[in-house]
């Protein structure tokens, strides 16, 4: 299987980042469609969670917002808001958050806020919703975001929710216990915070990248880890599976013109 | 005992100028058809609250209607921006917005702290973040059996809370379902309260023991509007209509375009016009 675009290479590659016994939160957009691709392959028992309260949710079509029936429709059961955030979040019972984010820095800190100064904004960004706290409560972090210099940046113009900080043992430092950001995955390629500094290092390129692609497309010096390796290419089970969800997602969202 | 009132009376009974609102629904229930009713009457400087201001607030910031807003994520799920409320923060237009952001975490957390009566909200938050550089509300409290630091945010107390919910009986008791999301804690956390239903039924029948049902004495006017939550949705009775979510991107890009979307759908229209969007009710509602 040699046809795939970056983006089915980046969402299948995030999939495979998730295993069965996840209790994963997942952010909207492509960290959904990487979550539901797990489910739908490798990893069909995972628990999977989103912030509108629905717990070991088997969406059919992929949600367009946080909050979609389908969600509460196919969710093993659904809790308030508070609820979710206070006993399960906060409470310790979530393995794994999977965020998406429109900036991010070498220590995976994340930028969802503003673009410019906060008080007069060059861009006005939705904000954090619930990723503050889901990048400090749940136990690792994975991040998928396709790799950009407007998205990869030498420093953020605001740190929305903390990823290794400064670098080094400062979410120690801080009092965290959990691990951050371990793996975040984009389209040309998979980094990893370097064991000791935590800056972001390449560890697996995807098929038919090249090292020059992944140095202009990143908005600071990127390094490469001593062993990289290349990302195995999707399989045809990868690829049906993520072309299907797409394909009935498209259907549904657009199937209600009519009525609007 | 809440009153079993039109939706005009109870926005009219409610809302008034310089309130501060809360119209809560996360993504599903939320009560458009009551935001309408408040562009209609015309109310001003107003101070919203709401966790996930969606295109209602951007319609309420758009008309003018608002002077401030608290909120946690301010997007249309899944689209992208809010135009309305990026013109009003990046151009003052059509009026300054003043506002105060947190997190999903504090929000909920202090509905909750307004709902059970108390000053403030605290949480293990913000940790390593920059909102509470920004945001003076946003402080830290430490426990005094542990030592810990922790964050603390103060409890929202609204004038007036307005919700959707899937139906009431005849002395206003109100059934919720589904994605219950804050409201129950809003409407606890308020001074006064409005909820818009689907249908008003001789018996409730909560299809459980443990529903969520908020009784009638907690609760100040209820409406019956079917169809008012549209274009988002009422679980067991219609879906949410993603295509307007999408098609709003357009509308709202321009301020003249946003403009004549209010006067045809908002300031000619009237709540009964919702109706359409009720649909037929599916068997899973009880």
């Amino acid at each position: 299987m040699s046809d795939f675009t970056p983006t089915e290479m980046m969402t299948i590659a995030a999939a495979r980042a998730l295993s069965n016994d996840d209790v994963c939160f997942v952010g909207i957009g492509a960290p959904s469609a990487a979550c539901n691709v797990a489910r739908l392959t490798h990893a069909p028992d995972i628990t999977l969670i989103y912030e509108s309260g629905t717990v070991g949710t088997k969406p059919d079509v992929l949600p367009l917002s946080i909050g979609d029936g389908e969600l509460c429709d196919t969710a093993l059961f659904t809790v308030s808001v508070p609820e979710m955030f206070r006993y399960w979040l906060q409470g310790g019972r979530i393995t794994t958050g999977f965020l998406g984010g429109a900036q991010i820095d070498r220590f995976a800190n994340l930028n969802t806020t503003v673009v410019g100064p906060y008080d007069h904004p060059k861009v006005r960004l939705p904000g954090g919703g619930g990723a503050p706290e889901i990048a400090s409560n749940c136990g690792r972090i994975f991040i998928t975001m396709a790799l950009s210099k407007r998205g990869f940046v030498e420093k953020l113009p605001f740190i929305t929710s903390m990823g290794h900080g400064e670098g080094g043992n400062h979410r120690e430092r801080l009092g965290m216990k959990t691990k951050g950001p371990t793996r975040v995955i984009t389209d040309l390629c998979i980094l990893e915070p370097d064991p000791e500094t935590k800056e972001l290092t390449v560890v697996s390129i995807h098929p038919g990248v090249t090292r020059e692609q992944i140095v202009e497309n990143c908005g600071w010096a990127i390094k490469f880890a001593d062993e990289v390796i290349e990302t195995p290419a999707p399989t045809a089970l990868e690829l049906t599976t993520l072309r299907d969800i797409n394909a009935r997602t498209k259907k549904a969202h657009q199937g209600d013109k009519e009525a609007a | 005992m809440a009153k079993i009132v039109s939706l005009a009376e109870a926005v009219g009974d409610n809302v008034r100028d310089g309130d501060t609102v809360a119209m809560e629904g996360f993504t599903h229930l939320i009560p458009y058809a009551a935001g309408h009713e408040v562009i209609r009457q015309g109310r001003k400087d107003l101070y919203l609250v709401r966790m996930t201001p969606d295109i209602l607030y951007d319609q309420l910031i758009g008309v003018g209607a608002a002077r401030g807003m608290k909120f946690s994520w301010g997007g249309n799920p899944g689209v992208g921006s809010l135009h309305r409320f990026r013109d009003a923060v990046e151009n003052q237009w059509p009026r300054p917005l003043e506002i105060e952001e947190h997190s999903h975490a504090a929000m909920a957390n202090a509905y909750e702290a307004g709902a059970a009566n108390l000053p403030f909200a605290t949480l293990r938050g913000y940790i390593g973040a920059d909102l509470p550089k920004v945001n003076p509300n946003i402080k830290s409290v430490t426990c005094p059996f542990t030592g810990e630091v922790l964050a603390a945010v103060p409890a929202i107390r609204p004038d007036v809370t307005i919700i959707h919910a899937q139906r009431a009986d005849r002395k206003g008791n109100v059934l919720i379902e589904g994605i219950v999301g804050v409201q129950k804690e809003a409407v606890l956390a308020a001074k006064r309260s409005i909820v818009t239903v689907e249908e008003i039924v001789d018996e409730l029948n909560p299809p459980s023991p443990n529903s969520l049902v908020l009784p009638s004495w907690a609760i100040t006017s209820v409406a019956h509007v079917p169809g008012g939550a549209f274009p988002s949705y009422a679980h067991g009775y219609y879906p949410r209509s993603n295509a307007f979510y999408i098609g709003w991107d357009e509308i709202a890009r321009d301020r003249d375009s946003f403009s004549a979307w209010i006067k045809e759908n908002v300031l000619d229209a009237r709540p009964e016009d919702f109706a359409r969007h009720a649909g037929n009710k599916p068997a899973k509602a009880a």
